[in-house]
């Protein structure tokens, strides 16, 4: 689990100040503010708009294109599965049948704000050869089995 | 003097806990009031085997794996630091025969030595190619590389000189080099193992790069997927920096190069060229149209050498050795090496360098070893998700560009995914199209409707609903995305697709492939 700081404007405006002067600024600015808040609220893109001098509609366009920016708040752990074949050829479907439901949820892209538990896909970490694999709370497990997960998810989820 | 002890600190090593193995060997030496030193190595590459413990002894380095952390504590008690006898001890691990048969010329040092240190990469070989880099001059670097035959090892194979060169006749004064570190496909791991395992080679190929066209900053675009890397490529550079491998004066040259390193955020398109940069300008993933090219008009319009990381690894060697010695491995155009992939199920599973020209046969039962569930193979995707899935009948294409062309298929950036016999071909082409339509960028039809289309007819055809006629609609619309589109997103997607149907017909419903039968 992350520690995040809660939302504040005056904290946001620190954090994007300190990227401004880079050279294609957006990104860095959007990814430290997940790194500082877990999320990027709506409220973040005017204050992003107004600093880097690019328009509101440039700054949402962005931070909606990419999967890694989340718009609302972090749940307390992240389960991200991957999907891709390499995983899929050992066994991935029916781990992701296991972890859907054994944490009572569909795998979700958009992922599962606010709640205890996040189950959201993942589409290769290049760990090809031992898989199925995982990143939980951004630590990477590799050749998963239904038990494995299971008891992984009971040291994450206490 | 302490025992050196090695714990590789790869991402797929501490996925396989080798964290814990090191934590855990840590106590026990301390139990034992032993100084133990923990060298955090990359991994060698076969993942059969890792965490592969190694120790340094008087006969050399002694590997013992897979030592997963509850297997330490015995293993200590066996005589682990004496480098004693024991059924998880591996010998050497070079005299393996995994090892052993690679011709590895950018893997030289990978799992070797400490990938955070820059006395070791001097020690051994590092630094030689931007030497004579300097020695030689801009003109002459890039009719090195253009004379070693090395071509992109991004996937497209376009030869790197002649990028190089067209960059290096533009007018300066900025000029960029990136490097494409955005290694999205499945069953792909080279880039990573390159920046966690031996970073210094990256950067050194990246400054010689630099001087060669006249550049003077870089950037690497790491996915987000890839968190160790990120971390591996930050500190390396900072120490570069230091040892006066980037900066000022560039090994002590009168040339400068800089570089930084960018994060992705999780869009497999942005592995494409000028959707990359545009994500390093700070926008929307975009596919751009060409021309103009990026060697013309690159990052933020600025005349830029992208590249991809193993096409910018291979560059100290070429330099260092001349280009002759890497030309005269290989077949064909494909010259030089290639660091495969075997991924999936395989037994074998990592990297293996090798020059061109091994059949896919070879790469699959001989050195891979057959599937890892002991399952025949049914089916094996070369390429990443962009590419071909190939039957058994055609293992005797040789690992060459034009040769997987010619049967419809792709090398890509070398990943082998490997499918056993429970495999249902028709799930593989339904995700090939999920896959484009969740990554599509969105900017053409063909693929950003065709691909949703095209999920919405393979699940009419495993329902059976009007089987033939949907079968043609299928291979109609694999049409349209490939002659419809602008990048290779949406242009190569119809291979997976149609490979599994020409192929593996019976999954769709259709008779069995006369390839197959033949064989
Ligand atoms: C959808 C798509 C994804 C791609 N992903 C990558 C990638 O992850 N890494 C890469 O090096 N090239 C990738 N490429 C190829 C690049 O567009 C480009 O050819 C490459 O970076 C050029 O470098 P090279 O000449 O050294 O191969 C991709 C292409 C497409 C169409
Ligand atoms: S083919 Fe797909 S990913 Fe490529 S430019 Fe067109 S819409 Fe974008
Ligand atoms: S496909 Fe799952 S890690 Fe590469």
């Amino acid at each position: 689990m992350s520690d995040y700081s809660a939302w504040s404007p005056e904290k946001a405006v620190e954090v994007i100040a300190a990227h401004a002067d880079k050279e294609g600024a957006l990104m860095p600015i959007l990814h430290a503010l997940v790194e500082t808040f877990g999320w990027v609220p709506d409220e973040a893109v005017p204050l992003i708009a107004g600093i880097l001098n690019l328009s509101r509609a440039d700054v949402h366009g962005v931070l909606t294109f990419y999967h890694d920016f989340r718009r609302h708040p972090a749940p307390r752990h992240v389960v991200k599965l991957c999907q891709a074949e390499a995983c899929q050829s050992r066994g991935s479907r029916a781990l992701t049948e296991h972890a859907e439901q054994r944490l009572g949820m569909k795998i979700d892209a958009h992922g599962h704000g606010r709640g205890e538990v996040s189950l959201e896909p993942i589409y290769c970490l290049g760990l090809c050869a031992s898989g199925p694999n995982a990143l939980i709370d951004g630590r990477p497990h590799a050749r998963l089995t239904p038990a494995r997960f299971d008891a992984l998810m009971a040291e994450t989820v206490r | 003097m302490s025992l050196h002890v090695y714990v590789p600190g790869d991402m797929n090593s501490v996925a396989l806990g080798a964290d814990e193995v090191a934590g855990t060997l840590a106590i026990e030496a301390a139990k034992r009031s032993m100084t133990i030193e923990i060298v955090r190595n990359g991994s060698r590459g076969l993942f059969s085997i890792e965490p592969l413990v190694e120790i340094e002894t008087a006969n050399g380095r002694i590997g013992y794996g897979p030592v997963f952390p509850e297997d330490v504590k015995a293993l200590v008690a066996a005589g682990l630091f004496d480098g004693a006898p024991h059924a998880l001890c591996v010998g050497k691990p070079e005299e393996l025969p995994f090892f052993k048969s690679q011709t590895r010329l950018t893997f030289a040092r990978n799992g070797i030595t400490d990938p955070q240190s820059f006395d070791d990469y001097v020690a051994h070989g590092g630094m030689k190619g931007l030497a004579r880099a300097l020695e030689l001059g801009p003109k002459a670097i890039v009719e090195e590389v253009f004379q070693s035959g090395l071509r992109g090892r991004g996937g497209a194979g376009f030869p790197t000189g002649i990028k190089w060169k067209t960059v290096a006749e533009t007018t300066g004064p900025t000029k960029y080099i990136v490097c494409n570190a955005d290694e999205g496909d499945s069953g792909t791991f080279a880039d990573r193992m390159v920046m966690e395992g031996d970073p210094f080679q990256l950067i050194e190929g990246m400054a010689i790069a630099g001087i060669a066209v006249g550049a003077t900053f870089g950037y690497v675009y790491i996915r987000s997927e890839y968190p160790f890397a990120v971390a591996a490529m930050r500190d390396a550079i900072v120490t570069a920096r230091k040892r006066g491998l980037l900066g000022k004066g560039v090994g002590g040259s009168a040339y400068d190069f800089d570089m930084d390193v960018r994060v992705g955020a999780g869009a497999y398109v942005c592995g494409e060229e000028t959707s990359l940069l545009e994500s390093l300008e700070g926008k929307r993933g975009l596919v751009r149209a060409k021309p103009p090219l990026p060697a013309h008009k690159g990052l933020f319009g600025k005349p830029t050498v992208i590249n991809n990381v193993l096409s910018l690894a291979a560059v100290p060697y070429i330099l260092a050795e001349g280009f002759d010695a890497y030309r005269d491995y290989g077949m064909g155009r494909s010259r030089g090496t290639m660091p495969i992939q075997l991924a999936g199920n395989i037994k074998n599973g990592g990297l293996y360098e090798t020059p061109f020209g091994v059949t896919l046969g070879e790469i699959v039962n001989v050195i891979g070893g057959g599937t890892d569930s002991g399952r025949p193979v049914r089916a094996v995707q070369v390429g990443g998700p962009l590419g071909a899935y190939f039957p058994p009948a055609l293992f005797d294409t040789p690992f060459d560009y034009e040769a997987f062309a010619a049967k419809d298929g792709l090398i890509g950036h070398a990943g082998v995914t490997v499918f056993d016999d429970t495999a249902d071909m028709l799930k593989q082409a339904r995700f090939a199209m999920e896959f484009c339509a969740v990554e599509s960028c969105g900017k053409c039809t063909p693929c950003r409707i065709g691909s949703t289309r095209g999920v919405e007819v393979l699940d009419k055809i495993a329902a059976g609903e009007d089987r033939e006629d949907n079968l043609v609609l299928i291979e109609d619309l694999c049409n349209t995305m490939k002659f419809g589109s602008l990048c290779a997103l949406g242009g190569f997607t119809p291979y997976p697709v149609m490979s599994a149907l020409t192929h593996f017909p019976e999954d769709f419903g259709r008779p069995k492939a006369r390839l197959e039968a033949a064989e």
